[in-house]
């Protein structure tokens, strides 16, 4: 069985397309016309606050809803029109693990293996080894209810991989879990692509596509806002920031002249606390910087530099974002 | 966790299907049965009213109304125990329903819908397993009735009678399986399940003769689905005799079935 790969899937080597997806319940637009391109063998970071339209959106890709406008395709396979072959080729981890919590961790895994058409046998044995996978081989005999909230995940996850999709979808894997079994979880991650998997992860935690994923969308309101790698989207805020902690406060707006004046930028300031924030266009100018605020005799505190994290891009992206999507979004719905 | 690299190669399905054929579908639903059998023996407390209901409704109305309906409690046996056991079954297949509703509100029928399966199969599954619950409650009630005094006289019809309960309770409960779909919460099933199923049980041959009835009614509870499954299981447990009603009720059940099999797994693949 083994090594037979199905032509139709071999010849695309594009895991998701989505084109204008839209999704509305009532009068709002949950999905306002997604679009995302997945290569095979990536992670795909799908980040956005609560609410922003991620878990909608998995849900068209995974054929648990039917999308209102635009099409989308796994593995070249049409969600609307091939629901059962789509459903072969994706594995699904929901937010909620989606477990039968009165029955034990390998009882779940029996009857999931049977359900994909292993033997009673075959089964068994298949959901053993993905519990010794996921640490939770002792745990395999007691009722799900009782497993805490990192195992729980766990389990989850192992059931999405019984029969090995070449996709696997994973709507926030780490939500609320702690920083070791969250580290755990990326773990895992990492080793379902360096076997060839195809992984949609969305996340509320930056840190976390910045980690995982090779691509990032950031989704806010429905709408992709945007789209590229990690290093992509940070190059969309800028450069890194110089910060400043002066030891007297006091000198604050002598310290702020001089470094708009040496950086020939514009800077920010916070008097009380005596710190000066600038962007950092040329690392060169610092030295300048540096040499003349110790001839004019202000001393500092504390001299870093920033990196922008993710957090920041979202901020600046959907920042001012907010306002053009939505006149765009009455247009259209006037159109 | 490291070890899953090496193991498991993300494979792709050697076939990919189009469509889901008999065979799968019988088998999933199969599984579907297994796991709410697994369920079932997890939670004992589900099987406190399966065991008490008989013992309950047999002593009460034998010994309540024996006497005032048929002279006395052995003569009011015959009719009263095919009558126990019908309201009993049909009232703890309710219970599928709002379980059903439960269930669907659970994170594993999300998974359920994102697994290439048939869409009945987590639907009838539960159905299947149910089965069990009302051959205890029928053979239960039948034990009642012959320690206090019941002599039934059908043989192998006894037999018959319990499958033919069972079988068309089974139908009836795609009833309550639909509401347990479309329904908002357990308790709208349960209420409205119940709003049926109290006049449907008493405005019927089930514990008084219909000529006792005023002339308005009598036509009602003669034609009461029920009373014909009720009559049909008197005939069978006391003469071991399948009649008319017994075909009848079989009938029924065959048209509630391919009514409401259809409309509960449309109402489901339909809800999000």
């Amino acid at each position: 069985m083994k090594g037979q790969p199905v032509t139709s899937i071999d010849a695309t080597d594009i895991a998701i397309v989505a084109e204008g997806l839209v999704k509305t319940f009532g009068t709002t637009r949950a999905v306002d016309g997604v679009d995302l391109r997945v290569d095979r063998g990536t992670v795909y970071g799908v980040l956005g606050p609560n609410g922003a339209g991620k878990t909608t959106t998995i849900s068209m890709l995974t054929t648990l809803l039917r999308p209102d406008g635009g099409r989308a395709s796994i593995f070249g396979h049409d969600v609307i029109d091939e629901p059962d072959v789509v459903r072969q080729l994706i594995g699904v981890t929901g937010q909620d693990a989606s477990v039968d919590e009165k029955i034990s961790g390998i009882e779940n895994m029996v009857v999931f293996g049977r359900l994909l058409g292993l033997g009673r046998q075959g089964a068994k044995r298949r959901g053993l080894d993905l519990l010794d996978a996921f640490g939770l081989a002792e745990a395999a005999t007691r009722p799900v209810a009782k497993y805490s909230g990192g195992m729980r995940r766990r389990l989850d996850l192992a059931s999405s991989l019984i029969a090995q999709p070449p996709l696997i979808f994973l709507d926030e894997p780490t939500t609320g879990l702690d920083p070791r079994t969250r580290g755990q979880m990326w773990d895992v991650i990492r080793d379902l692509v360096a076997n060839g998997s195809t992984v949609l992860l969305t996340t509320q935690y930056l840190d976390e596509a910045d980690h995982l994923a090779d691509r990032i969308a950031v989704i806010d309101r429905g709408r992709v806002v945007a789209e590229g790698t990690a290093n992509d989207l940070k190059a969309l805020v800028g450069t890194a920031t110089l910060q400043l902690a002066l030891a007297d406060a006091a000198v604050t707006d002598a310290a702020l002249a001089t470094t708009e004046h040496v950086l020939g930028t514009r800077a920010s300031a916070t008097p009380e606390r005596g710190h000066i924030t600038a962007p950092m266009a040329d690392p060169e100018r610092i030295t300048d910087l540096l040499i003349a605020l110790r001839t004019q005799g202000i001393r500092l505190a504390e001299v870093s530099v920033e990196r922008p994290t993710l957090d920041e891009v979202f901020m600046t992206i959907t920042g001012h974002g907010t306002a053009d999507p939505q006149t765009e979004i009455t247009g259209k719905v006037a159109a | 966790m490291t070890a899953l690299a090496q193991e498991q190669p993300a494979l792709v399905p050697p076939v990919l299907k189009k469509h889901i054929g008999l065979y799968d579908t019988i088998s999933q639903t199969v599984t579907m049965a297994y796991r709410a059998l697994l369920r079932l023996r997890r939670t004992p407390e589900q099987w406190v009213d399966v065991l008490m209901m008989p013992f309950i409704f047999t002593f009460m109305f034998a010994f309540l109304f024996g006497g005032a309906i048929a002279g006395s409690v052995a003569d009011y046996l015959p009719s009263l125990i095919p009558a126990i056991i019908v309201q009993s079954v049909v009232q703890a297949s309710i219970l599928t329903g709002t379980q059903l509703r439960e269930d669907m509100d659970t994170g594993v029928f999300d998974r359920f819908r994102s697994l290439p399966i048939a869409r009945v199969a987590p639907l009838a599954g539960p159905l299947v397993t149910d089965t069990i619950r009302y051959a205890v409650i029928t053979s239960l009630t039948m034990l009642v009735g012959l320690l206090i005094g019941w002599r039934p006289g059908g043989g192998w019809g006894i037999l018959a009678g319990a499958l033919l309960v069972i079988v068309v309770t089974w139908a009836v409960s795609w009833i309550w399986a639909l509401l347990g779909v479309t329904a908002r919460t357990t308790g709208t099933v349960q209420g409205i399940a119940t709003l049926i199923m109290m006049p449907m049980t008493f405005f019927s041959n089930a514990f008084v003769p219909t000529s006792t009835l005023p002339a308005w009614l009598r036509p009602i509870a003669e034609w009461n689905p029920l009373s014909h499954l009720i009559t049909a299981l008197r005939a069978l447990t006391n003469d071991g005799v399948w009649g008319t009603d017994a075909w009848w009720t079989l009938l029924g059940a065959a048209i509630i079935v391919a009514i409401f099999a259809p409309l509960t797994t449309r109402a489901y693949m339909r809800r999000t």
